[in-house]
């Protein structure tokens, strides 16, 4: 994922502010410094500019900054905050915080970015307000401050036995000055008393009981409903519709044409029905016939990709990097292995549909959203229907579902332009068959590589040519779908080419959870797997000896991106062969397989334990993971989110294939996409190696290498190489 | 849901225990009711077609999918959302899957529990492959699935009055939290 680079570091400053009735408000402010009054009280409010708000009468608030789209982080952020503040984490109310990124620096779920941008700065936060806490407490009963110690939201004097709460020194502790940012001391990993424990999820209560809380549970006095029927191809218009009849319809309000534009990120063309309920907007749908000009979009299919991209891997494509000697190292190879790999389209199909509620009131606008990038909407917003940002309110509600789906913002200005007509507050919400129709997909990709492998069966050198999708003029690869120079084995092997080629596609594609890992994990550690086969080696011992000697490898070729510590990575992969007894004699239609992978500066290694029957049923039994990102804030969380995280890639890698043809979307709802379900899942069994590194995300790194497992396992098992997916595709029967 | 004095048909649904009174057209979802006129929002939307079984609601007891069942069909049974499981979200189920902090995103779990409820009024000691069975129909695109195996299993066992034995979470956060999409709710 593209991270921005705005980072919320060096300008980051305290501030420390009265509130009405005696208490403490304190944050980072993050980037430029807002104006003095920004952290006013008004009528006994407080604009939530900061994390954490202590008041007289003893409340504790922590505010959580990023969306939560069941990442965690709603629940993570406040930990960090807690730890150093010193508060039970139980007791405490945790609030979402409102979206002001001058205030609380970028809010976004993206990127796996939450706990890496935030950890410093949230400790910062929580220790500030702890240090003026116990100078308060040391003022007030005229002892050294070194002799007072704070937890558990009190203070206390160990010699006189005293002790005050936190609320009742909110007032003092407000009129003292902040300590100097630089010399907060924060607690070593090894005191950390909350960090590492397993903390249940602040929404939980509500989860469990039905509380509204999601975008799609949304409602407003005076709401009204509304469907959007958007053009079945991207870059397609309308030309027509029964719009007269559908007005005419007794439960409808309103129903119009929203011109749209031609960028899927942005408002689209399509057609609006407002009605007094979902029902009835769907029901009045049913009747609605609209003509499409459908441009020049009704002419690409997959089909037509495929055979595209079968031209192009047999000709040479554009050198997008070249190390050593390669056609010497593939001329002087014992055996020389050729595959080409692919893998589809894949829609993210979040559980709750897309959805926004909009309510435009003169030139003001004020939007509930389930987004995983509120600022980005509102700029969205902003530009298209020509508000001033200053005017427009996003809410951030929970998310059901992010997987990238919700980096964009399209519903979010749908909804906003169908509220400027409506003068209503209004819901717009999604069919299953709209969301999966009208999605950001993970693009298709194609690559045609070959190997050499040496006398003592050591990869000698990798060529690969890669063939993906690319805009109208075929000059670079559409979003998510361009590869890394630096990616693995590039870095790991003198002899290397990569070239590309590209087919020019309108398809929207986007980010889902890991995006460009998710398919290239599956064709580089497979591949790993066809040339340790074809030197005769284990494919264990072939990936430590391509990763080499421990040392840090620089982002050569970008700049960019984190650097490689190839003894983190060893660590993870020696670990998890360990914990899955590796080597292990298997009776054929059962095995093994291994990969790792790199992403989010997380290292990750997965061994996954499968069977195939003779009739070709496919069960996966296990899969291992050991993954380094540093040190664990929620234990529970991290958990959860490497078993979300193999069971989401397991399930893509099985059975999800989105395809195209003419220019429409084929695939619309669980029936044709399905997700695993409860029967079909392995055990899933989670390692960390908790290193001395800073903390790093989990939302996504642990989803890469559960394709190669899985399919390496199943050539180890009864000698099927799966190099095109997902896997329910391939027969495999063996007898 | 009165709706500018449209002849629709009304209908009396005994709701969590109350009899709610709707006007609505034959053909409408009890999902729908649930949500629109009912404004009981716990019951969620996935599929529209049986498929995810996110809209699950008990129907006399039966676990049913709330997005293909007529309003007209549920008029003479007994309803039961998410919202009326327990008076203060206190089922087995409930604190089971607090206790393993099953959700992530959260939006599939109502669904989860209604069709694991449905399952344990009428089999306390159910087997794995019981469990896997009857929640075959409900779909976690998160991945929750282990836990909500286990959280199942742990309920059960509580039901039969075992003693249990499972480590779950140390605490759960925030229990001071007004949680809701509704900001006058969390002013309130």
């Amino acid at each position: 994922m593209k991270t921005d680079s705005t980072h919320m570091d060096r300008r980051s400053f305290l501030r420390v502010t009265a509130l009405t009735g005696g208490g403490l408000l304190l944050g980072f402010s993050l980037g430029p410094r807002p104006g003095a009054d920004a952290a006013e009280t008004v009528g006994g409010m407080f604009t939530p500019n900061a994390f954490i708000r202590i008041t007289a009468d003893g409340r504790i608030t922590l505010l959580a900054k990023n969306p939560e789209c069941g990442q965690g982080v709603k629940t993570s952020l406040p930990m960090i905050l807690a730890e150093e503040l010193g508060v039970d984490i139980s007791v405490v109310s945790i609030e979402q915080a409102g979206v002001d990124e001058k205030v609380f620096g970028r809010q976004f779920a993206g990127g796996s970015r939450s706990t890496p941008d935030n950890f410093d700065v949230l400790r910062r936060a929580g220790a500030a307000a702890r240090i003026m806490l116990v100078q308060a407490a040391a003022e007030t009963w005229g002892v050294p401050v070194n002799e007072c110690e704070a937890g558990a939201g009190t203070v206390i004097h160990g010699a006189s036995k005293r002790s005050l709460r936190y609320g009742e020194l909110a007032g003092k502790a407000a009129k003292l000055s902040p300590p100097d940012e630089k010399s907060i001391p924060l607690k070593a990993t090894a005191d950390f008393k909350l960090l590492g424990t397993r903390v249940g999820g602040v929404d939980n209560p509500a989860i469990v009981t039905g509380r509204p809380l999601f975008g799609i549970d949304q409602n407003l006095p005076g709401m009204v409903y509304a469907v959007f029927e958007r053009c079945p191809v991207p870059g397609g218009k309308v030309k027509s519709s029964n719009l007269d009849r559908i007005k005419t319809l007794p439960s409808v309000l309103d129903a119009f044409v929203l011109e749209g534009g031609d960028d899927p990120t942005g408002l689209m063309p399509g057609v609006a029905i407002v009605a007094v309920s979902t029902w009835a907007a769907m029901s009045a749908r049913r009747q609605l016939q609209v003509t499409w000009d459908d441009g020049d979009m009704a002419a690409h299919s997959t089909t037509a990709y495929d055979e595209r991209a079968a031209e192009l891997g047999g000709k040479p494509g554009r050198e997008m990097r070249k190390d050593g000697d390669v056609d010497g190292a593939f001329a002087a190879a014992k055996a020389v292995v050729k595959s080409a790999y692919s893998y589809p389209f894949l829609s993210h199909a979040t559980l709750e549909p897309q959805n926004c509620t909009a309510h435009v009131r003169g030139d003001s606008v004020e939007i509930w959203a389930p987004t995983q990038t509120p600022g980005g909407g509102q700029d969205l917003v902003a530009k298209t229907l020509k508000i001033p940002k200053e005017k427009i309110t996003v809410h951030m509600t929970r998310i059901g579902g992010g997987f990238g789906r919700r980096l964009m913002n399209d519903y979010m200005v749908e909804a906003a332009a169908i509220a400027q007509r409506v003068k209503a507050p209004v819901k717009v919400t999604w069919t299953r068959e709209d969301d999966m129709r009208h999605d950001f997909y993970r693009p298709a990709g194609w690559h045609f590589i070959e190997g050499a492998v040496d006398a003592q069966g050591r990869i000698a050198g990798w060529k690969n040519h890669f063939v993906t999708l690319g805009n109208k003029e075929a000059v670079e690869p559409v979003r998510s779908a361009a590869l890394s120079t630096d990616e693995l084995p590039a870095r790991f092997l003198a002899n290397y080419r990569l070239e590309q080629s590209l087919i020019p596609t309108v398809v929207p594609t986007g980010f889902l959870r890991a995006p460009g890992s998710n398919a290239i994990a599956f064709v580089m550690q497979s591949f790993i797997d066809e040339l340790a086969h074809a030197g005769g080696r284990d494919p264990l011992a072939i990936r430590l000896e391509l990763l080499g000697e421990d040392r840090t490898i620089p982002p050569a070729a970008t700049g960019r991106g984190p650097a490689y510590d190839v003894a983190r990575m060893k660590g993870v992969v020696r670990r998890v062969a360990a914990s899955a007894n590796w080597g292990k004699k298997f009776e054929k239609g059962r095995g093994q397989g291994i990969a790792f992978h790199f992403s989010h500066s997380g290292y990750v290694a997965e061994v996954a334990e499968v069977s195939v029957a003779k009739d070709g049923t496919l069960v996966v039994h296990d899969v291992w993971c050991c993954a380094d990102v540093g040190p664990i804030i929620n234990r529970s969380g991290a958990e959860a989110q490497v078993e979300g995280s193999i069971i989401d890639g397991l399930s893509a890698t099985w059975r999800q294939e989105i395809t195209i043809d003419r220019g429409r979307t084929v695939q619309g709802n669980f029936n044709d996409y399905p997700l695993l379900r409860i029967a079909d899942i392995p055990r899933v069994h989670v390692d960390f190696i908790e290193s001395a590194n800073p903390p790093t995300g989990l939302g996504e790194p642990a989803l890469p290498p559960v394709a190669p497992a899985v399919c390496n396992a199943i050539f180890a098992a009864c000698g099927k190489r799966l190099r095109s997916l997902p896997v329910s595709k391939t027969d495999l029967r063996w007898s | 849901m009165l709706v500018f004095g449209l002849d629709m048909p009304a209908y009396e649904l005994k709701v969590n225990g109350s009899v709610r009174k709707v006007d609505v057209p034959a053909d409408t979802p009890l999902l729908w009711v649930l949500r629109d006129a009912l404004d009981l929002v716990g019951t969620k939307f996935g599929c529209g077609m049986s498929q995810c079984g996110a809209c699950t609601v008990h129907l006399n007891g039966d676990a049913v999918r709330s997005c293909t069942t007529r309003v007209s069909a549920a008029v003479s049974g007994t309803i039961v959302t998410i919202e009326g499981l327990s008076p203060d979200g206190s089922h087995p189920l409930q604190r089971a899957w607090i206790k393993y902090d099953v959700p992530q995103c959260g939006y599939c779990q109502a669904g989860q529990i209604m069709t694991a409820a449905a399952l344990l009024a009428r089999n306390h000691k159910p087997t794995d492959t019981e469990i896997d069975e009857a929640l075959t129909g409900n779909i976690c695109r998160c991945g929750t699935y282990p836990r909500i195996r286990r959280a199942v299993r742990e309920a059960a066992a509580a039901m039969r009055g075992e003693k249990l034995t499972g480590t779950g979470v140390d605490v759960t956060a925030g229990l001071a939290s007004t949680t809701s999409c509704r900001q006058e709710e969390v002013r309130a």
